[in-house]
């Protein structure tokens, strides 16, 4: 592996970053507690690269999209967008950084306003950002847009509700697109639509990385579709990241047990495959209140000690790959990890 | 349509095997567009709407549908009882019920439309501010709280003992009283929506602040404050009759629906028409009301009417 | 030859009067389900599905909908019972997991007080029996401390816990035939795992027939024993699950095969583009007189779009409906 090479500049450099949301309760409405939705992690996205954030439901992957597009104030930590630091910029210097990142929804439905025509939710980046010298130019690029998506472009004076959910997250993409950006946020962007539309916008999705070096952060826990889209995987559990590493890798050796069960865990379009499975217990314990040590100890098999006291650190396990877990400072015959077994083979 | 199934697996190259087209189990559905298709999926909104079309057209309409001066005494006449004459009988004064009940109809569709009017426009207002400034919030909606903690209508009493009786103060009575309601329930949905997925987008493709609340936010709260405006409309004229019933409303002079009634009330054992024609006009427009905020509910929140 | 299925449904018709037409939700479904199999039906939204599963327990309100054709549970038509004996039926021999945990659970009662519900009304069980039952049927869906558990309400429990307890109260009163409606669509994947497991594991030792509602491609393949395609409110193949997913007959179940991404698929290599099926499914509020998959087959002709093919045998015990699906022969 060549990663020790100078890596591209990344366009995306999140260090250490937390959000801790406060719990208000009692007559005064008083802080009573926080949920650490995440809780200090970090990451780069090069140019043109696709970094998935998976996980389950409450891990914080969501919190980490709207974080970097600063749709709130971040706990501690920081967000470097191609050089520049975003999260402590003052709104107006901010607005123009916003061009760079964008965001698709999931809820094709609730992601668009209803009451206003498609050429007018294109429209606003490309005026809020100042994109078209005049109104020929912008005629010209919302057509192009529908075009880039796929869309016929006659269908720009309709409304969100005459369109179909994959129709309307082509929409969404374009909206995203019209302000030319560098980075792309899917939060679970295909997650909403049928098999068939899915396969339809994960293409789409594909091909305009491709065409216009796109970099995506391409937040999922559907972890097939992952597989399929993404160059890099970064897992998170309970607001932090356990395991980062490039696909193949990860897909082939996971090196943490909570990205082992995970993956063994998918069911597979594939009837009789015989897959050892390992079945988690218990549910994710509660992000308000989350566990010491290791925040997976409560549900991993190999749990031991040290897991409940001693918070593991990501550390590398082979050049590109790092992961979270106390295993690996074990010798490699204690190491249940350490073999190159993939749960999907 | 060929409706024969060969054997299967006896196919030849050019035989097809076509499914027996199955019947539709229901009649056909006429399904109409525009105006008259609207109000056959909604008949809530036509039966309503007809009924306050009419209402209105009365009121509107009151000097040329055969009634006199509903002012004007005869104390000769006075307490007669419904005749081809006079079709609502009299009251105590001689006065025209039929004339007066009315005539009265304006005095209540005025007080219902303004205050629905005044309130939403109040309370929308209120409710965008302090759906979107923190520090206002707190403030406003104390206030509101506070407000609400007292009967509207004890406040609407309260209000006119500070003042005399006109139209025009019975209107301001009545608006103030409601509009916490309004800006409770705006500022409910302002804060709703602010959550919603394409007002993060439109932040994060740079929207201005003012620009989010007046082209996204705004639109989207229009639906709910015309239902709730419906509402007020009717709670209104019912107040509106309470405060003339009490005498704390309109001046006598002017013929409401409650001052007909106060002015019954006395004879109401013996005379009971001149209680019943204004009750029944003021039950029959509230209604008409109330059926129109339910239908628009149904029909602007489709989530809410049960559909497939 | 066969022996009579649990489960029989001709010709089902499901239609919905809408303000802009008739929406024929399912029309014309026959499939049947044996004692102790395992059928899934699977299809994308809007493909009357779940429509399906409501139809049999009758569950659809009338109007605006009207269900016609048979449905034969037992020896006994489902649609000609009274609202009386058909209440006797629901939730005793036939019952029904739904996709949401939370709204399906009434929020102020107890666990304990859902679960003996049923018991108290089909079984005539007094309540303390009820309530042992009820610990014992916590028990068999695997929560921890079912006695402390049965005492509990539904929010304080988890997603994961909720669908175990309907889960339980489904199984209750031992019903010949279980119908589960997206039971996992709700749930992440590693307490779908741990459900799916439960799954796998009581139907070897209670025996109902189980009814699979999913879109998931993945969920059939673990759990189902024969596969049901539908689309567009028709059935438009169906086949044991392995054949289905080796040889799959129909463009649609081919088509729809071919786009879901393989975990696993960039180890072997095959990360290639995703296959698309192009276009919408078509609006049931049209009657569509050809094949339904017609506007978005690759192989299209003007037969299909004139003449609705009819499902016939293409391999033993495989149907597809489609004019170019080749044709086993049988033998004579």
């Amino acid at each position: 592996m060549s990663a020790t090479l100078t890596p591209p500049k990344p366009i995306l450099q999140v260090d250490d970053l937390k959000k801790h949301f406060p719990l208000r309760g009692g007559l005064l409405g008083g802080v009573t507690g926080h949920v650490y939705a995440v809780d200090g992690i970090s990451f780069e996205i090069a140019k043109g690269e696709t970094l998935s954030l998976v996980g389950e439901s409450g891990c914080g992957k969501s919190t980490v999209g709207k974080a970097v597009l600063r749709l709130f104030d971040i706990t501690a930590g920081q967000v470097v967008l191609d050089g520049t630091r975003i999260d402590t910029l003052p709104q107006s210097t901010l607005r123009p950084m916003r061009r760079r990142v964008q965001v698709v929804f999931q809820d094709p439905f609730s992601s668009l306003n209803p009451r206003m025509r498609v050429k007018d939710i294109l429209a606003e980046p490309i005026r809020n950002f100042g994109l078209a010298k005049n109104n020929a130019d912008l005629d010209r690029r919302l057509a192009e847009l529908m075009d880039t998506v796929r869309l016929p472009r006659d269908a720009i004076t309709r409304w969100p509700h005459e369109f179909s959910g994959g129709q309307r997250q082509r929409i969404g993409i374009a909206r995203a697109l019209a302000a030319e950006p560098d980075l792309i946020i899917c939060d679970e962007a295909v997650s909403a639509l049928d098999v068939s539309v899915k396969a339809q916008i994960v293409n789409l999705l594909q091909d305009l990385q491709k065409e216009l070096g796109l970099a995506l952060l391409f937040i999922s826990h559907d972890l097939a579709i992952v597989e399929h889209m993404t160059h890099r995987v970064a897992v998170m559990y309970l607001g932090k990241i356990v395991e980062v590493a490039p696909r193949r890798s990860l897909f082939a050796a996971p090196k943490h047990p909570y990205t082992q069960a995970l993956l063994s865990a998918v069911p597979v379009p594939q009837p009789g495959a015989a897959r050892q499975r390992i079945i988690l217990k218990g549910d994710v314990p509660s992000p308000i209140n989350p566990p010491s040590g290791c925040r997976f100890h409560t549900r991993c098999p190999y749990v031991f000690d040290r897991c409940r006291v001693d918070e593991p650190l990501l550390k590398p396990t082979s050049p590109a790959h790092t992961a979270a877990c106390h295993l690996h400072d074990l010798p490699p015959e204690q190491n249940p990890l350490s073999a190159d077994a993939s749960p999907l083979i | 349509m060929s409706t024969t199934t060969l054997q299967p697996g006896r196919l030849g190259p050019g035989d097809v095997a076509a499914a027996a087209p199955l019947p539709d189990i229901m009649p056909p559905v006429k399904a109409r567009k525009g105006f008259i298709g609207f109000l056959r999926r909604n008949p809530t909104i036509a039966i309503g709407g007809g009924l306050m079309l009419l209402i209105i057209a009365i009121a509107i309409f009151a000097p040329l549908l055969w009634t006199t001066d509903p002012t004007a005494l005869a104390p000769a006449r006075r307490t007669r009882e419904p005749s081809a004459m006079y079709w609502f009988g009299t009251d105590m004064l001689g006065r025209d019920v039929y004339s007066r009940v009315l005539y009265g109809a304006r005095v209540s569709l005025t007080v219902g439309f303004s205050v629905a009017f005044f309130s939403s426009l109040i309370g929308l207002t209120i409710g965008l501010t302090s759906g979107f400034i923190r520090w206002a919030d707190a403030i406003v909606m104390r206030i509101m709280d506070g407000l609400m903690s007292i009967p509207s209508i004890l406040l609407a009493i309260a209000l006119m003992a500070l003042t005399r009786g006109s139209v025009g103060n019975v209107i301001l009575a009545i608006t103030i009283a409601e509009v916490p309601r309004v800006s409770r329930l705006v500022r409910g949905v302002v804060l709703s929506l602010r959550e919603q997925p394409y007002v993060d987008a439109a932040v994060a493709s740079g929207t201005t602040t003012p620009r989010i609340i007046f082209r996204h936010i705004l639109p989207n709260t229009l639906a709910p404050l015309t239902v709730q405006a419906t509402y007020i409309c009717a709670s209104a004229m019912i107040a509106e009759s309470i405060l003339s019933f009490i005498g704390a409303g309109t001046p006598p002079i002017i013929p409401s629906w409650g001052n007909i009634m106060a002015e019954g009330r006395a004879l109401w054992q013996v005379k009971p028409y001149i209680v019943f024609f204004p009750a029944i006009f003021l039950s029959l427009t509230v209604l008409a009301v109330n059926l129109l905020g339910d239908g628009l509910r149904d029909a602007l929140d489709p989530r809410m009417a049960k559909r497939v | 030859m066969a022996e009579t299925p649990l489960l029989d449904v001709r010709n089902l018709q499901t239609h919905f009067r809408t303000p802009d037409g008739i929406n024929r939700a399912v029309d014309g479904l026959s499939f049947h389900v044996n004692a102790g199999e395992t059928v899934a039906i699977v299809g994308e939204s809007g493909c009357g599905k779940s429509v399906t599963s409501m139809s049999i327990l009758r569950l659809i309100p009338e109007p605006p909908g009207k269900i016609a054709g048979e449905i034969v549970f037992n020896g006994r038509d489902l649609l000609k019972l009274s609202d009386k004996e058909m209440r006797a039926i629901r939730g005793n021999d036939v019952s029904m997991i739904f996709q949401e945990p939370m709204t399906s659970l009434n929020p102020v009662l107890t666990v304990g007080r859902q679960i003996g519900e049923t018991l108290r009304l089909h079984q005539g069980l007094n309540a303390q029996q009820a309530e042992a039952k009820a610990v014992e049927m916590l028990k068999l869906v695997g929560i921890p401390a079912p006695e402390r558990r049965v005492k509990e309400y539904p929010h304080q429990l988890s997603g994961g816990m909720r669908q175990r307890v309907m889960i339980a109260m489904a199984l209750a009163c031992n019903p010949k035939l279980l119908i589960a409606d997206e039971p996992t669509t709700a749930l992440d994947v590693t307490i779908q795992a741990q459900i799916l497991d439960l799954m796998r594991d009581l139907k070897h030792r209670v025996g109902a027939a189980i009814v699979l509602i999913t879109h998931d491609l993945g969920v059939v393949a673990e759990v189902a024993e024969r596969v049901i395609v539908m689309y567009a409110g028709r059935k438009v193949e169906e086949a044991p699950v392995k054949e289905l997913f080796n040889d799959p007959k129909h463009p649609y179940t081919q088509g729809l095969l071919g786009a879901v991404p393989k975990l696993g698929s960039s180890l072997d290599g095959s990360t290639e583009r995703l296959a698309e099926i192009p276009g919408l499914v078509p609006s049931l509020k049209q009657r569509i007189d050809g094949c339904v998959f017609a506007g978005r087959c690759p192989k299209v002709t003007d037969l299909c779009r004139a003449v609705a093919p009819a499902l016939e045998p293409k391999a033993p015990n495989h149907v597809a409906a489609c004019h170019y699906a080749e044709k086993e022969l049988l033998a004579a």
